[in-house]
């Protein structure tokens, strides 16, 4: 990996999430604003980069759509690291039935496909994006909770953790002081590695009107939207999926750096 | 052998059970009443009476665990109910839709195969020249494409620039072409880039120098020495692949009109129809265990390790 690589990822996750945040305010358009007398416009000086079916900004709709993109990413991220990091922390210092029953359960959310399972919990739970968040959360946990317990019954047998537990210290206590700080990295690692494939969930289940409604902007959304027109207005395709392209592509080289830096000894995990 | 085959059939008995609990405590935990649903897709006006009969037929009046066994007992006979929406049994409907998303994932499997094992290779044997740098250039890029945008991107150049390819429908090998390169190229990516590291961990071993020390050509030390060491770790990781390529497949089959169970399971959503649902999931996910079985019962035939390191453990 060349060494500037990781540093243009950095810098163009950066510009995203600027522009994701900042998206309220230099979008120069409202993105759910239809203009009918305005629609399929090519770029001008006022539509930068042209106007959609419905006459909407697209520029003003690629920044929107940043923005939820990453906010769900964000999103799952939180929702992977809590539940996969204190069930594995349970399930590796607690031992015994609970590590049994929550591994088990693990292997059970390991069983089947991904975004099949995403798809799944999308149907039990109901469209919508919070539910898309929950769902693809929900199908991917397990991996972390196996990671992080591993770790944690490696950690255990080592001398300065035995040496806590002889001196008094609690289950709490060890789990915040001992197992969270060392575990982190790896998780690190796995999360980074994680994120551009979440970022493409979040596309595929918009893209199939499960995600964001109707008039909202998100990318997968947007290539959904647009294609009865994309004979005629092939931008109105190409442009949200070279964001979301882009976004992986930053993503991955960054997981990829990360993982060089961190962990030499993780190969691909492959799903 | 036939006893290694047993032992991992009956460990992943427990298992299956396992997710169907989980499946149907999600159906049953999630938001909403399945009799109201059952009711608008029957098309009968929701009145209280009405709500109740439905409940008892479906037998929603029950406890879950009630619930769960009454259907466990049909599903083991493989009557996985009826389906709300179309009123027709769920096995049917899937075993219908089943084929077209095999054939589509299978597809995307070959490809991943014939293509992604070989350019690894391809790679690493001209490691640092540019073979190397252009496939590693594009699985770079293919790791990242949203299968369902590369679909657009290939029906924009080979359907409607090009006229060679159908843009949607599955008539015909010739339809199969689009939609399995769109599933496949980021497993065939990764496991490109997997099998290139492989290969050059594999040629860095010092039993290639005795290799060629004692003569042997090139051509024999790639086939009898590197590839079969290679060819392990992307192996390994094929079933995760299987399962990437069947849910890929749920989203690119929406963009070719592809006739298979992604079409079905967006339908059981937007009716929420539990029954058809249920049986999408369960499906998928048996030909993901059953595939994965498979792979493991052919590792365990090839390498005598795996069979009897199991029976040691």
């Amino acid at each position: 990996m060349r060494r500037w690589l990781p540093r243009l990822a950095l810098l163009l996750l950066a510009l995203l999430l600027g522009l994701a945040a900042l998206a309220p305010w230099i979008a120069p358009f409202d993105p759910a604003e239809t203009n009918l007398a305005q629609r399929l416009m090519p770029p001008s000086t006022m539509h930068w980069l042209g106007t959609d079916h419905l006459g909407r900004d697209l520029l003003s709709r690629l920044l929107w759509g940043a923005r939820a993109s990453l906010g769900a990413v964000g999103a799952i991220l939180l929702l992977v690291l809590a539940i996969g990091t204190v069930l594995g922390c349970l399930a590796g210092l607690l031992g015994g039935v609970v590590d049994t029953v929550l591994m088990r359960l693990a292997d059970a959310f390991m069983t089947v496909p991904t975004l099949v399972l995403a798809l799944f919990f999308v149907g039990a739970l109901g469209t919508g994006m919070v539910n898309v968040i929950v769902a693809i959360a929900l199908s991917h946990w397990a991996f972390y909770a196996r990671l992080v317990r591993g770790l944690t019954l490696s950690l255990r047998a080592r001398d300065h953790v035995a040496a806590a537990r002889v001196a008094g210290a609690s289950r709490l206590d060890i789990a915040r002081r001992h197992v969270v700080p060392a575990v982190a990295g790896q998780v690190a690692v796995l999360a980074s590695l994680d994120l551009g494939h979440w970022i493409l969930h979040v596309a595929g289940l918009s893209f199939l009107g499960l995600g964001v409604a109707a008039p909202g902007a998100e990318w997968g959304v947007m290539i959904s939207d647009a294609r009865p027109f994309f004979r005629t207005a092939p931008m109105l395709v190409l442009l949200p999926g070279a964001a979301i392209l882009l976004t992986v592509m930053a993503f991955n080289l960054l997981g990829d750096a990360l993982r060089d830096r961190l962990d030499p000894a993780l190969a691909e995990h492959g799903h | 052998m036939l006893a290694f085959a047993l032992r991992r059939v009956l460990t992943l008995l427990p298992l299956l059970l396992l997710v169907s609990v989980v499946f149907f405590a999600m159906l049953r935990l999630g938001r909403g009443d399945p009799a109201l649903d059952y009711l608008r897709l029957s098309q009968i006006p929701p009145t209280e009476a009405a709500l109740a009969l439905v409940r008892q037929q479906l037998g929603l009046d029950r406890s879950l665990p009630a619930q769960y066994l009454s259907w466990l007992a049909d599903a083991v006979r493989l009557d996985f109910g009826t389906s709300w929406a179309t009123q027709r049994p769920v096995l049917e409907d899937i075993l219908q839709a089943l084929p077209a998303t095999l054939q589509l994932a299978g597809a995307a499997m070959a490809l991943v195969l014939l293509l992604g094992l070989p350019l690894g290779l391809l790679a690493a044997l001209y490691r640092d020249r540019w073979p190397d740098h252009l496939t590693r250039a594009l699985a770079f890029l293919g790791v990242s494409l949203p299968n369902f945008w590369l679909g657009f991107l290939l029906v924009l150049l080979f359907s409607v620039q090009l006229g060679w390819l159908p843009a949607m429908g599955r008539e015909g090998p010739a339809s199969l072409i689009l939609p399995a390169i769109a599933t496949a190229t980021v497993s065939l990516c990764v496991t490109l880039r997997l099998m290139r590291a492989s290969v050059l961990g594999v040629l860095g071993e010092r039993h290639l120098v005795f290799a060629r020390a004692r003569g042997l050509p090139e051509r024999g030390v790639i086939a009898r020495h590197v590839l079969p060491n290679a060819l392990i770790p992307p192996l390994t990781t094929l079933g995760l692949h299987l399962g990437e390529l069947l849910g890929g497949a749920m989203v690119v089959e929406m963009v070719f009109a592809w006739p298979g169970l992604g079409r079905y399971a967006l339908l059981a959503i937007g009716n929420r129809d539990f029954p058809a649902l249920q049986g999408f999931v369960l499906a998928m996910t048996a030909v993901f265990v059953l595939c994965n079985l498979l792979v493991d019962l052919a590792y365990a035939w090839l390498d005598p390790r795996i069979r009897l390191g199991a029976k040691a453990a």
